[in-house]
């Protein structure tokens, strides 16, 4: 059944596959979390700040961007960009908007939804004392966030943020539908330049399986590493 | 306030008439090819909760069960399904397993008439079963050991401690992260478009390249995907609360 596998189309993609492809997925993911964390935080913080609107803001936010599917949100964004940018421009047309930074907004809103949720369960997972405590000490608002409750939280939710980045590092992949060169993009346009979809459909499946689940051994390593002996 | 409208800005053009309005497909109107999409998503997305259920329940139990073998097995299963992307696992299905089958299952594979519905349903049962699995085996483990033991003192062999102790009473603690996993199962049907299924996100998608109207279009779906959300909430909600478990904190 392996008969006619050929390795040397593999071999010979390589560097298009890792310099184009997988710099762009993991440059993408690396920032869509850094983003998707501190959007999610600031809605988070929204959603728990006991402000009547602003809670109902977040909250409607969250709902709707988590009952969406991605591929869904990635199409608007792409069309929608271009005219968000034209608005805040003044320009007289829509605005261009590469293929890269597109796709980064997207992730950015929609995982900023999910993120929020693990922040969320991260601040109410901190005891009423310590904010209690901290505004006995005389201690600000954003004072008591940052330096006492935050840390707690972000400390305690590492294992699940990380584990919601190898979700997101896989969902990268779903920027296929806007013909993206990311790394299952370029793996398909090789495919399909070459006609070696086995081949290369295969050696992506490999390569995301193994990236993944080196990643969430990790993740579980660090688990029982950085666990608080309560 | 800008003028800009008198310089020749280009701006969009709603139209919300476009529904109403016949689809280049000659099946009707332009909502009547959503609706087929909406269907079609319902009806995959129907199919896969099937299979990831059947699957996940078995994965599940055989995470939980004492043989070693079983545990690994089960294990091995869910790593798999989990570390690879859905995209990536319905490309496997769609244009790698007819390859590698014996030429004569290949090519029946590929002629299969609604060949992207059964990968679809398929694939993304199989995706979600993995899913179904953990959630199963974490509902079992959560169950006191007392009710395993009870269940062994009594004389149940270990199928009947599954069938009358430990799954019927796991399936109702589970039922609220099964809903979630039944929407994700849901939107992420949408990912077949990517190998030809047209359902509602790829109507949507087509509806905007015929008519150009990709605001209303994509309005219209993601109304459409929040209807079928707020149904499914609704109504695990009332079958949450018919089947709570008394003593439970969800149960009354």
């Amino acid at each position: 059944m392996f008969a006619g596998f050929d390795f040397d189309v593999i071999r010979r993609a390589l560097p298009y596959l890792f310099y184009e492809g997988m710099t762009f997925t993991l440059t993408l993911t690396a920032l869509s979390a850094l983003g998707g964390l501190i959007f999610g935080t600031l809605i988070a913080l929204m959603r728990l700040s006991g402000h009547r609107l602003l809670g109902a803001i977040a909250g409607l936010y969250v709902d709707f961007m988590r009952s969406l599917p991605l591929v869904l949100v990635i199409f608007w964004f792409y069309f929608l960009v271009p005219y968000i940018g034209q608005w805040l421009t003044g320009a007289s047309r829509p605005i261009k908007v590469g293929a890269f930074s597109s796709s980064l907004i997207t992730f950015i809103m929609f995982e900023a939804a999910y993120f929020s949720e693990i922040m969320r369960a991260g601040i109410q997972s901190i005891s009423k004392g310590q904010p209690a405590a901290a505004s006995a000490l005389g201690m600000t608002y954003s004072q008591t966030m940052r330096y006492i409750v935050l840390p707690q939280a972000f400390r305690n939710m590492l294992p699940v943020l990380l584990t919601q980045t190898i979700v997101l590092f896989q969902d990268t992949s779903l920027v296929y539908v806007l013909s993206i060169t990311d790394f299952l993009g370029a793996a398909s346009k090789v495919a399909q330049r070459d006609g070696r979809l086995v081949e290369m459909y295969l050696f992506a499946a490999v390569v995301y399986f193994t990236i993944s689940c080196f990643a969430s051994w990790g993740v579980r390593r660090l688990q029982t590493r950085i666990a608080i002996v309560r | 306030m800008r003028s800009a409208s008198a310089q020749g800005t280009v701006n969009y053009n709603w139209n919300w008439h476009i529904f109403f309005e016949p689809n280049p497909m000659g099946t009707g109107t332009y909502l009547d090819m959503l609706l087929s999409g909406l269907v079609l998503t319902i009806e995959t997305a129907l199919l896969a909760w099937i299979i990831a259920l059947i699957t996940g329940s078995i994965v599940g139990v055989l995470r939980t069960l004492p043989s070693k073998t079983a545990q690994w097995i089960g294990f091995l299963y869910v790593e798999f399904f989990r570390n690879m992307p859905l995209l990536v696992q319905l490309f496997l299905w769609f244009f790698v397993l007819p390859e590698l089958l014996p030429r004569a299952a290949g090519l029946w594979l590929k002629q299969l008439p609604n060949a992207p519905f059964w990968t679809a349903s398929i694939g993304v049962g199989l995706f979600m079963s993995a899913r179904v699995a953990v959630q199963l085996a974490a509902g079992i483990s959560s169950l006191p050991r007392g009710q395993k033991q009870a269940a062994t003192a009594l004389g149940l062999t270990t199928g009947q401690t599954y069938r009358y102790v430990l799954l019927p009473m796991a399936f109702r603690i589970i039922l609220p992260p099964l809903t979630s996993e039944f929407l994700n199962t849901i939107k992420n049907t949408a990912v077949a478009i990517t190998i030809g299924l047209i359902e509602l996100t790829g109507q949507a998608r087509s509806m905007q390249e015929f008519s150009f109207q990709v605001f209303e279009a994509f309005t219209a779906a993601t109304v459409m995907y929040l209807l079928i959300n707020f149904i499914v909430v609704s109504a695990m909600r009332f079958l949450e609360r018919r089947v709570a478990i008394p003593g439970y904190i969800t149960g009354k």
